[in-house]
C-alpha cells in the first residue's frame, strides 16, 4: 500500500479513474451501445466486459477486478422483471448484498462498488451513470486496493 | 484443434495445448472510429503482446475487402484465434463468426471488442484517451480470445405452425400471409372481434377510403381461411420453450354464450335493458350488457358484459337458439408453435388525467377518435359531428396537433400518422358541411409518404387554415359553452385569441394495455417510450433479440396503415425461413458440469428457471441437459465448489479480461 499516497498525490485533473463494469448481454451491454448510437459522451474512465446475464457476475470477477488495480467495479443488468433468462437479475440483487458486505470489511468505499438496472435502450442513463461515478471516484482517489505500479 | 466440444467433463479439463496464434483486425469504420482513436498505434501496440501474430487496419473490416484480409491471413499466419476490434457484437459478431468458420476455424475462436460504441462514439473529443482506451479494450480481447474453447451451435426442430399475438391490421396481414404459404396460424386477439383499431376509424388517409369497407373483407377472409384458427376474446398467459419450440398457454375468456350456438342475430340486445357506455364508440352512446361487438365483427357473436349484467335472464328468454350460458368459466388452450409474431397494437394518448388542453375540463374539447366515430355513418350520431354541450352541428372547428407527442411532458416521440389524419378530418367535415370553418393548430406539418403532400394540399385548398403555433391558454365560456383558445402565430409572431365551437385534440400512439405482459412473457426488451424493441432499428426492423419472435405494426413504434400492413407481411417472410426450413440454429453456450468437483449439493438446480439442471440421482452429481439450457451463468456464480462451468464464459475467460483490463507502468510517474 506504499503506493498509494504517492498515486493520490499523483491525482491530477488528468487522472482518469480505472472502473470495470460487468454488463449483461441484453439489457445493460445494449445500453452501453445505445450510449454510443446517441453518442452519449462519458469519461473514458469504464472497461466493459460482457456476460450473458448479470447472475453470472461471480464474487471472483469483481474482487479479483479490485485486487488487479480497478478504481470501481459496476454490476450491471436488465431492471428487475426484464430479465432475459426470467430473474437472473433477482439473484443479482441477493448476490450484490453480499458483495457489498464484504467490500466493506475490506474497506473498500461505498462508491468504488455500484449496482444498476440499465435497459438496452438507457443509452442516456449509461453515460450519466459512467459520469457519476467517475466523478465520485476521481474525489475519493485511486483504490487502496489497487497494486503499485498499475495503471 | 482439440474435440474438448463432447461431454461436460472433458470441456471442464480443456487439453487445448496448441501454440495460440492471434490475428487481429481494427475496423476504422470509415471515420466513426478512425477519427477519434489512432487506429494504428492500436494495431502497432497490440501487435507487441505474446502470441499476436498479425495486425491488419481496415477502413471496414465487415465489407468483403475486409473479411477477405481475415481470411488471407488466416491462411498466412495459421491463425487460430482471430480478434475483431470494430462495433458491436450484438450487430456483427455472426457476420465474422461466419467469416472464419469458412476458412475451418470454429466459429467460437473469434473474439469481438466494441471500440466503436464503447469508445470513439462516446470520447469524441479525447483522442488520445479513446486510443488508450482502445488499446486497454483489444488486449483485453487478445488475452480472451487466448483461452476461447471450439463449442458447437446446435440445430433444433420448429415446429410449422406460428402464433399471431394481436389481430389488428397488421397482426391480420401476417397471419394472412402465412396461412397461405401453407402454415397454420393461431390467431389471439384479446378483444371479443378481431379487425383492431383500424375497425374504429372512419376512413383513413390519404385516399379517404371507408376504413371499414376495406378491412371488412380482410377480416371476412381471416375467417374464411382454413389455415386460420382466431382464438379471439383470448389473451396468452403463459410462454414456455424456446425458438421453434413454444409452448403457450391462451386463455378464452368467457363470453357468456356458446359460440357455436349462437348467430349473432342480436335478438338478446334489443331485450336487455342495461345501457353502458359504448366502449367501440369511445364511449359515445350505449350499449347493452348484452351485445354484439360491432355490425362487422368476426366473428359475428354476441357476449355479456358481465360486470353490468343485472342476471335479468330476458336475454335467455329472447334467444332462439339457446346459445346463453351465465355460468361460463374461462377455458384454456395448450398450443406448440415454432414462431410467435407480436401485433399488439396501441392505444391513443389519454388526455383526460392531465387535462390537456382543457380536455375533461370543458365539454366542447373531445379527441380526434371521439371525432372520428362522430364522423362514421355507424357511429353513434349517424354521422353528424354534433359537440357534446348541447349535441348542435359546430361551425368553427379547432384542431390540436401533437397531443401526447412531441412534448417532454408526455412523449418525446413523434407519433407521425396525427397531422395526417386531423387533415383528413378537417377534409371530411369540411365536404360534408362546407359552411364550416377548420383551423389546425400544429407544430410542424409531418407528410413524408405517397399521396400525404397531395391531401395536405387538398385541405388547403378546400379552405382549411393552418396555424402555426400550440395553444397557450384554453378557456370556455360559461354561456354558449365556446372554447376559447390563445395561440401565438409563431410564423406572423402574433397572439391570436381564437374561439371554437368544438375543439378536437390529436392525441399521439402509446403503448397498448398489456404491452409489459408481452414483453415479459416473450422476453423482450422494452424502450424507455414503454414501446417493444426490435433486434436492430434498420436492418432487422421486425426481428427480436430473441430467436423465433417478431413484432409487427405499432408494438414497435408509431405507423401508419401501410407501414403496418407491410411488417405484417414482413414478419410472415422472416417466420417463413424458420418455419420452411424446419430448423434454427441456437447458441452452443450453456453451462457444464465437472463431475469430479461437483458435491451434488443441488444449489444450481434452485437457481436455473429453464428446469435444465436435473440431479444424477445414482452419481448424486447435477447433469445439464443442454438441449433446455439457455447459456445465462446464474448456476456457475453460485456453485460452491467451481464444478460448473459456462462455455464461452469461463472463470478463466473473464479472468483474462479483468487482469487485462491493467497494465504495469514501465516508467514510473
Amino acid at each position: 500500500m506504499s503506493g498509494v499516497a504517492g498515486q493520490t498525490a499523483a491525482k491530477t485533473d488528468g487522472w482518469e479513474p480505472k472502473i470495470v463494469a460487468f454488463c449483461c448481454n441484453w439489457c445493460s451491454y445494449g445500453g452501453a451501445d445505445s450510449a454510443g448510437m446517441g453518442r452519449f459522451q462519458q469519461p473514458a474512465s469504464a472497461r466493459i466486459i460482457r456476460v450473458m446475464c448479470s447472475g453470472r457476475i461471480d464474487p471472483l470477477h469483481v474482487f479479483n477486478a479490485f485486487l488487479e488495480g480497478a478504481d470501481a467495479v459496476l454490476v450491471t443488468g436488465c431492471h428487475i422483471g426484464d430479465c432475459h433468462y426470467v430473474n437472473g437479475n433477482d439473484k443479482t440483487k441477493i448476490k450484490y448484498k453480499y458483495l457489498e458486505n464484504v467490500a466493506h470489511e475490506l474497506g473498500i468505499e461505498k462508491e468504488r462498488l455500484q449496482l444498476n438496472w440499465i435497459s438496452a435502450s438507457e443509452g442516456e442513463k449509461f453515460a450519466n451513470f459512467i459520469r457519476d461515478v467517475t466523478a465520485q471516484i476521481k474525489k475519493l482517489g485511486p483504490s487502496p486496493l489497487k497494486p503499485e505500479g498499475v495503471a | 484443434m482439440s474435440d474438448i466440444k463432447g461431454t461436460e467433463n472433458k470441456s471442464a479439463i480443456p487439453k487445448d495445448d496448441e501454440e495460440k496464434r492471434v490475428g487481429v483486425f481494427v475496423c476504422e469504420c470509415g471515420v466513426n472510429i478512425g477519427g477519434v482513436v489512432n487506429t494504428k498505434a492500436v494495431a502497432d501496440y497490440i501487435g507487441t503482446l505474446p502470441g499476436v501474430k498479425v495486425t491488419s487496419v481496415n477502413k471496414f473490416t465487415c465489407s468483403d475487402s475486409g473479411q477477405a484480409d481475415i481470411q488471407a491471413k488466416i491462411k498466412e499466419h495459421n491463425l487460430n484465434r482471430v480478434v475483431v476490434a470494430a462495433c458491436s457484437p450484438k450487430t456483427h459478431e455472426p457476420t465474422f463468426r461466419a467469416c472464419i468458420e469458412e476458412m475451418g476455424l470454429n466459429q467460437y475462436f473469434l473474439e469481438f471488442v466494441n471500440i466503436r460504441d464503447h469508445c470513439s462514439w462516446i470520447h469524441m473529443w479525447e483522442k488520445e484517451k479513446a486510443t488508450e482506451k482502445a488499446k486497454d479494450l483489444v488486449r483485453m480481447g487478445v488475452e480472451r480470445s487466448k483461452l476461447l474453447e471450439p463449442l458447437q451451435a446446435s440445430e433444433v426442430p420448429v415446429t410449422d405452425k406460428a402464433l399471431v399475438i394481436g389481430a389488428g391490421v397488421a397482426g391480420m396481414q401476417s397471419a394472412l400471409d402465412l396461412a397461405d404459404m401453407g402454415f397454420h396460424v393461431y390467431l389471439v386477439e384479446k378483444e371479443p372481434s378481431i379487425g383492431g383499431r383500424m375497425a374504429r376509424f372512419d376512413k383513413v388517409f390519404p385516399t379517404n377510403d371507408c376504413s371499414i369497407c376495406i378491412l371488412g373483407p380482410k377480416m371476412v377472409e381471416v375467417a374464411r381461411n382454413k389455415n386460420i384458427h382466431i382464438m379471439s376474446y383470448s389473451e396468452v398467459k403463459a410462454v414456455d420453450g424456446y425458438v421453434g419450440n413454444f409452448n403457450v398457454k391462451i386463455e378464452h375468456k368467457p363470453r357468456y354464450l356458446d359460440v357455436a350456438k349462437c348467430t349473432g342475430c342480436a335478438k338478446c340486445s334489443e331485450v336487455c335493458p342495461v345501457e353502458v357506455p359504448y366502449d367501440f364508440n369511445e364511449g359515445l352512446g350505449t350499449r347493452k350488457a348484452i351485445y354484439v361487438p360491432f355490425p362487422q365483427a368476426v366473428p359475428l357473436r354476441a357476449l355479456i358484459d358481465m360486470d353490468n349484467c343485472i342476471s335479468c335472464k330476458a336475454c335467455a328468454k329472447a334467444c332462439e337458439s339457446k346459445a346463453i350460458n351465465y355460468d361460463m368459466e374461462p377455458s384454456y388452450t395448450d398450443v406448440n408453435v415454432g414462431v410467435i409474431i407480436g401485433a399488439v397494437g396501441f392505444k391513443t394518448y389519454d388526455p383526460e388525467p392531465r387535462h390537456d388542453f382543457g380536455y375533461g375540463l370543458y365539454d366542447n374539447i373531445i379527441t380526434a377518435m371521439e371525432f372520428e366515430r362522430l364522423l362514421n355513418a355507424a357511429g353513434p350520431t349517424g354521422g353528424h359531428v354534433v359537440r357534446p354541450s348541447d349535441c348542435k352541428e359546430p361551425i368553427r372547428v379547432g384542431f390540436v396537433n401533437c397531443v401526447g407527442s412531441r412534448d417532454k411532458n408526455t412523449n418525446i416521440y413523434c407519433s407521425g400518422v396525427c397531422c395526417m389524419y386531423t387533415i383528413k378530418n378537417a377534409q371530411l367535415l369540411k365536404e360534408k358541411r362546407p359552411e364550416t370553418d377548420h383551423t389546425i393548430m400544429y407544430i410542424d406539418i409531418r407528410t413524408p409518404f405517397r399521396g400525404y403532400e397531395e391531401s395536405y394540399n387538398r385541405s388547403r385548398n378546400l379552405g382549411v387554415k393552418f396555424l402555426r403555433g400550440r395553444p397557450v391558454e384554453v378557456t370556455e365560456d360559461p354561456v354558449t359553452k365556446n372554447i376559447k383558445v390563445r395561440v401565438e402565430d409563431t410564423l406572423t409572431q402574433e397572439m391570436r385569441n381564437l374561439e371554437f365551437d368544438l375543439m378536437v385534440l390529436a392525441t399521439g400512439i402509446v403503448p397498448n394495455e398489456g404491452i409489459g405482459q408481452i414483453q415479459q412473457l416473450l422476453k423482450l426488451s422494452k424502450a424507455a417510450d414503454g414501446l417493444l424493441m426490435e433486434a436492430h432499428p434498420k436492418l432487422k426492423p421486425v426481428d427480436t433479440t430473441i430467436d423465433g419472435v417478431f413484432l409487427a405494426g405499432c408494438a414497435s413504434g408509431p405507423k401508419d396503415i401501410p407501414y403496418a400492413v407491410s411488417q405484417g407481411s414482413a414478419c410472415a417472410g422472416r417466420a417463413t425461413i424458420m418455419l420452411k426450413n424446419k430448423k434454427a440454429i441456437t447458441e452452443g453456450i450453456t453451462a457444464v458440469v465437472n463431475p469430479d468437483v461437483c458435491v451434488g449439493c443441488e444449489v444450481c438446480i434452485s437457481m436455473c428457471p429453464f428446469q435444465a439442471i436435473r440431479m444424477d440421482e445414482q452419481a448424486v452429481k447435477a447433469n445439464v441437459v443442454k438441449a433446455l439450457c439457455k447459456g445465462c451463468g446464474t448456476c456457475v456464480a453460485a456453485c460452491p465448489t467451481g464444478a460448473l462451468e459456462q462455455s464461452h464464459f469461463k472463470n478463466n475467460q473473464i479472468l483474462a479480461q479483468v487482469k487485462n483490463v491493467f497494465k504495469f507502468q514501465e516508467v514510473a510517474a
